[in-house]
């Protein structure tokens, strides 16, 4: 069964003339352990696609299934519940609260829960650990690089029993190497069997996904095969 | 791809054999770029015959011959370093050329030519960029020739979202006579 699945996804703002179709018929699937990126220039409706994935939004026609169930079967106290706890976003800016450290930050979302504080911030260490960032957690926000706070922000989504992680733009304005950290803890995230999508324009961040989804105006228009090895690719490279 | 001058580079670390010198040039190139031991030797040859390198002598022929790098060969390999590759002449960019061509066909959907290249060189990427995952097995050399790939394949992606954007925009305005093409290139002095 797949984590996540979107099918049929319209979504349509406004009425008559005014009428903007922000997507069109959108159907993709989120496999535990899968990085799926979507592309597509500004205005194709990545976005869009982020927030009916999370349930932040409804779509206008079609359906949204996490773990085979789908959301608008549920209550909208289970909905929100599921929101909380099986999803987790990351944007552009990060979204770090300044007041509290990194371990905190991460912690919030589990406390926000119903755990308790000290099981909510046990938790979050390990998390943290687990994504190379045990040294971090005693700094507050302003206290740590572009880099690190975005990476602060993934730990805080993949939190707990969090299996899907939806990032829009992970790598913001972050230089390249910063851009690889965060991309290589996605991938990290996912080898714990969290289903990532991110959605991006830049080719470079999309090259981290097991599959490329291309959007324009609102749809699907293609998709990559899955790569081969990297050995194929070194013979097949020649002197030139 | 200068052979010689990376030859001349792994000599100037001091002198060594034909067959050691194949090895270090495909270990120092992150094994992307495969070299038989016979481009060595006529390089060698050359090299020599031009006096940048010297061997042991006459003797020695074959596997047990060491090469050395001359004075002559220092000075070749440090100007060469430093010299910049030719880049002010636009080359003859296939892609280019097949979008260009393109505009000019009737039926055909440049968006969809366009978008078929871009998939193929994502794909392109995302097999570069699975080399960096493994961090552990990774060389510093083969760390630079990925970045340079995949660099290389994001200017092009770039050109053909650029691309993309800009006919969706001409497409807007009144049609234009295909017959701009050649003047543009005439205003680039783009060679023939």
């Amino acid at each position: 069964m797949s984590l996540l699945e979107l099918r049929g996804i319209s979504k349509v703002y406004g009425e008559g003339p005014s009428e903007v179709r922000a997507l069109d018929n959108v159907s993709l699937r989120l496999d535990p352990g899968a990085l799926v990126a979507v592309m597509g220039p500004s205005g194709s409706g990545k976005s869009t696609l982020l927030t009916i994935a999370g349930s932040l939004e409804d779509p206008t026609e079609g359906e949204v299934l996490v773990d085979g169930v789908s959301l608008a079967s549920m209550s909208r106290n289970d909905r929100a519940r599921l929101r909380r706890r099986a999803v987790g976003y990351v944007f552009q800016d990060f979204n770090l609260l300044p007041g509290l450290t990194a371990a905190e930050n991460v912690s919030l979302p589990l406390e926000l829960d119903g755990i308790g504080a000290r099981k909510a911030h046990a938790i979050a260490t390990e998390t943290l650990e687990q994504l190379g960032l045990a040294d971090r957690g005693v700094h507050f926000p302003d206290q740590l690089s572009g880099g690190e706070r975005q990476r602060v922000a993934i730990a805080r989504a993949v939190v707990g029993e969090r299996r899907v992680l939806l990032a829009d733009e992970p790598s913001g304005a972050l230089d390249s190497a910063n851009s690889e950290a965060v991309m290589r803890m996605i991938l990290a995230a996912c080898k714990r069997g969290i289903g990532a999508v991110i959605v991006t324009h830049e080719a470079q961040l999309a090259a981290w996904a097991d599959r490329v989804v291309f959007l324009r105006d609102g749809k699907v228009i293609d998709q990559t095969e899955p790569p081969p090895s990297p050995e194929a690719l070194v013979q097949s490279s020649h002197l030139r | 791809m200068s052979i010689r001058h990376a030859l001349l580079g792994l000599l100037s670390e001091g002198p060594k054999y034909g067959h050691q010198l194949r090895q270090e040039f495909e270990a120092r190139t992150g094994d992307v770029w495969p070299l038989n031991v016979g481009q060595v030797y006529t390089t060698l040859q050359r090299l020599e015959r031009d006096g940048m390198v010297e061997s042991d002598g006459e003797a020695a022929d074959g596997p047990q011959k060491a090469f050395r790098i001359t004075a002559s060969g220092h000075e070749e390999l440090a100007s060469w370093l430093r010299t910049p590759p030719d880049l002010t002449t636009p080359p003859r960019d296939e892609l280019v050329i097949k979008v260009l061509v393109a505009l000019a066909v009737p039926d055909v959907d440049v968006h969809e030519v366009l978008q078929s290249h871009r998939r193929y060189l994502v794909e392109l990427m995302q097999q570069w960029t699975r080399l960096k995952e493994d961090e552990g097995e990774f060389d510093l050399p083969l760390a630079l020739v990925v970045d340079a790939e995949i660099g290389r394949l994001d200017s092009i992606i770039r050109w053909l979202d650029a691309a993309d954007g800009r006919l969706q925009r001409a497409s807007a305005e009144p049609a234009r006579s295909v017959n701009d093409t050649p003047r543009i290139r005439r205003r680039l002095a783009v060679r023939r």
